[in-house]
């Protein structure tokens, strides 16, 4: 952990190292709850729809085949196109249900629209390849933790006990539901059984280089001696507070950069700036310098977690 | 070697080294990441063989990029750029090996013989288990009728009750041949029977006893219905009956509930391996086990919905079933026998 540790700004509990073939660290991060639950409900969402849609342009369908063949009044050639509208319709909810899952996972992004639209994919636990055996594992898996007891629960509300079949369907639907919360690395069952994990794909687009951006705004940084910090003036901060400055910067809001151009000048002693574009260049020369040297000392294998460090 | 996009000033005029070993590299990250993408929206054929024969290469370049930048560089956007880029180029890499095709290829072609050779003592103990619950089902109506009433459900028992005269059960197995919609009821049983054997292995999660329960609790059903008809003299007519669907309906049941036993044995001794890790072994190999059972179910409904209504006479129901069962046998025990230890998952 330590041999990248300051590499983002937050640590949690949910950054796992997952050693590749190559032998490189991969850092992930497990996915969050209430994330897995988010697409999980949009997953159904669509599902519903496509469903929906289905019977819809099918009844209507079916509609339309009644109209056509009522005047051939020829009832045998209705009966086996209507026939056929139904294996359509119960072999289209089947693929839906089951499908559904199985043919997005597979797919290059491992992930269903659910998951893509919430920003998680699958991922094989042990580092090698995600097979098609474990996406068809943790997906049967489904079945028993959330169709299994939506059945239970529709049907014993429909019949009239609803009492005990309801209460043992809901405490099963707990028990998965609730299977993330039971261990370590957020599993739910189907994903035990098949040795998947869910994490965050998260997409960074490559933001400029810091010490380019704006050539001369730099060089004049050089030649003035205001924008020269000394050793004892760098020292006070570290790698956490070099890297939210960083943020400060690429986000390049006024107030913020003023704020915090305020609280560094007050820390090192020097006078804040009169307006946002002085702070700014305050600011970037500060960031070149600190970084150069928190970099030097990196290279020489000393590190400065943060200001206390 | 240095594919400086920029121009080389660019270079020297950034102040810090870090950014400097950035800006060297970078024309190789963004090739990365267009291939990248190109390949996750499944654009597999805008790729050019040029860029999937560097991929494997860039890859490990940007990743030794990275490595070197966790410990020369405190540019965190990079950092986690970087990351972002080999964590994809990785699932690129590694992810599945998307044609359905190949995989079913390969999956018919000996990978799931393998399979259910592999899980062969769940499938005893499975198949012990099942005769157990026929016999069971025939001795608890045998010795009480209301028995009957509890084990078959009453939708499906309709005219085939106890007291019920020999011809109106004749009527039941015989002369079905002009029932309409019989596509629909295959496709209708077809639905039924998957989500029933999902179940049976899904069950297996809980140590493999609830697949127990499930395969005890169907087969009592059929020896309860077995009794009935052999108290009407029909023993071999009831047989010839089922067995046109049944061998590979019930074979898809064992193999299911095998499979689930297969999961909550694994789970429950797992031996030298974690836990997780003994439960991630067998459920890849009892999912391909259960891919072969949807298969069969299929099969088994079709057979079901058509052939037991078209062929009306026993000896043609036992000619089906048992060549069915020969069939099954014969692919999942002795098809590929030799290369069974490779493709094994």
């Amino acid at each position: 952990m330590s041999a990248y540790a300051p590499t983002r700004l937050r640590r949690s509990d949910r950054d796992r190292v997952l050693v590749t073939p190559e032998g490189i660290a991969l850092p992930f991060t497990l996915s969050g709850r209430g994330t897995r639950a988010g697409a999980l409900f949009l997953d159904f969402a669509f599902i519903s729809i496509l469903m929906i849609a289905t019977t819809i342009a099918l009844l209507t369908i079916a509609g339309g085949t009644i109209d056509m063949l009522e005047g051939a009044s020829d009832l045998s050639a209705l009966g086996h196109a209507l026939q056929f509208l139904f294996i359509l319709w119960i072999a289209a909810m089947f693929l839906f249900r089951n499908a559904y899952f199985l043919y997005f996972e597979l797919g290059p992004k491992g992930a269903t629209p659910g998951k893509r639209i919430t920003g998680i994919r699958i991922a094989a636990r042990d580092g090698g390849r995600l097979t098609a055996e474990m996406v068809i594992a943790r997906n049967l898996l489904r079945d028993i933790e959330l169709f299994l007891p939506l059945v239970f629960i529709s049907a014993a509300s429909d019949g009239g006990d609803a009492g005990a079949a309801g209460v043992a369907a809901l405490l099963w639907f707990l028990i998965f539901a609730f299977f993330p919360f039971f261990n370590r690395d957020r599993l739910r069952a189907g994903d035990i059984i098949a040795g998947t994990w869910v994490v965050e794909a998260p997409r960074h687009k490559l933001a400029a280089a810091m010490s380019v951006q704006g050539a001369e705004e730099a060089s004049a940084v050089d030649r003035s001696p205001d924008m020269r910090f000394s050793d004892e003036e760098l020292a006070v901060y570290g790698e956490y507070e070099l890297q939210t400055l960083e943020r400060v910067l690429r986000d390049n809001r006024a107030e913020a950069v003023l704020k915090v151009q305020e609280t560094i000048a007050g820390k090192i002693g020097r006078s804040p700036a009169p307006d946002a574009d002085e702070a700014r260049r305050f600011l970037s020369a500060y960031y070149t310098q600190l970084r150069a040297r928190l970099e030097a000392g990196m290279r020489m294998g000393q590190r400065k977690a943060d200001k206390h460090g | 070697m240095a594919t400086a996009t920029r121009a080389p000033d660019a270079i020297e005029a950034a102040a810090l080294r870090s950014d400097r070993f950035r800006l060297e590299r970078e024309a190789d990250w963004k090739r990365l990441e267009s291939i990248v993408q190109k390949m996750e929206k499944g654009r597999l054929r805008k790729v050019s063989d040029e860029d999937l024969l560097a991929l494997p290469v860039l890859y490990r370049t940007v990743a030794s990029s990275l490595s070197i930048a966790r410990e020369t560089s405190l540019d965190a956007a990079t950092l986690a750029y970087l990351e972002g880029l080999v964590q994809r180029a990785w699932f690129v890499v590694y992810g599945p090996r998307a044609s359905l095709g190949s995989w079913l290829r390969k999956f018919l072609g000996g990978g799931l013989s393998a399979s259910v050779r592999g899980i062969w003592p769940d499938l005893l103990v499975a198949f012990a288990v099942m005769v157990a619950g026929t016999v069971v089902g025939w001795l608890l109506v045998e010795s009480d009728v209301e028995w009957y009433y509890a084990l078959v459900p009453g939708g499906l028992a309709d005219a085939r009750v106890p007291g019920a005269s020999a011809d109106t059960l004749r009527e039941t197995i015989f002369g079905n041949q002009e029932q309409a919609g019989m596509g629909a009821f295959a496709a209708y049983l077809f639905s039924n029977n998957a989500q029933v054997s999902i179940l049976a292995f899904a069950l297996g999660f809980a140590f493999g006893v609830p697949s127990l329960l499930l395969l005890v609790q169907n087969l009592a059903l059929l020896g309860a219905m077995l009794w009935l008809y052999s108290g009407a003299g029909l023993t071999l007519e009831f047989v010839g009956w089922l067995s046109v669907h049944g061998t590979t309906e019930l074979f898809a049941i064992l193999l299911a509930g095998g499979a689930g036993l297969h999961i909550g044995r694994s789970m429950a001794f797992p031996g030298e391996r974690s836990i997780l890790q003994a439960a991630a072994e067998a459920g890849r190999r009892s999912a391909q086990v259960m891919a072969g059972v949807i298969l069969m179910l299929v099969i088994a409904a079709m057979l079901e919905g058509f052939a037991r209504q078209l062929v009306d006479d026993t000896g043609g129901r036992l000619a089906i079933g048992g060549f069915m069962l020969l069939f099954w046998c014969a692919y999942f025990f002795a098809f590929g026998r030799g290369r069974g230890s490779e493709v094994a998952a």
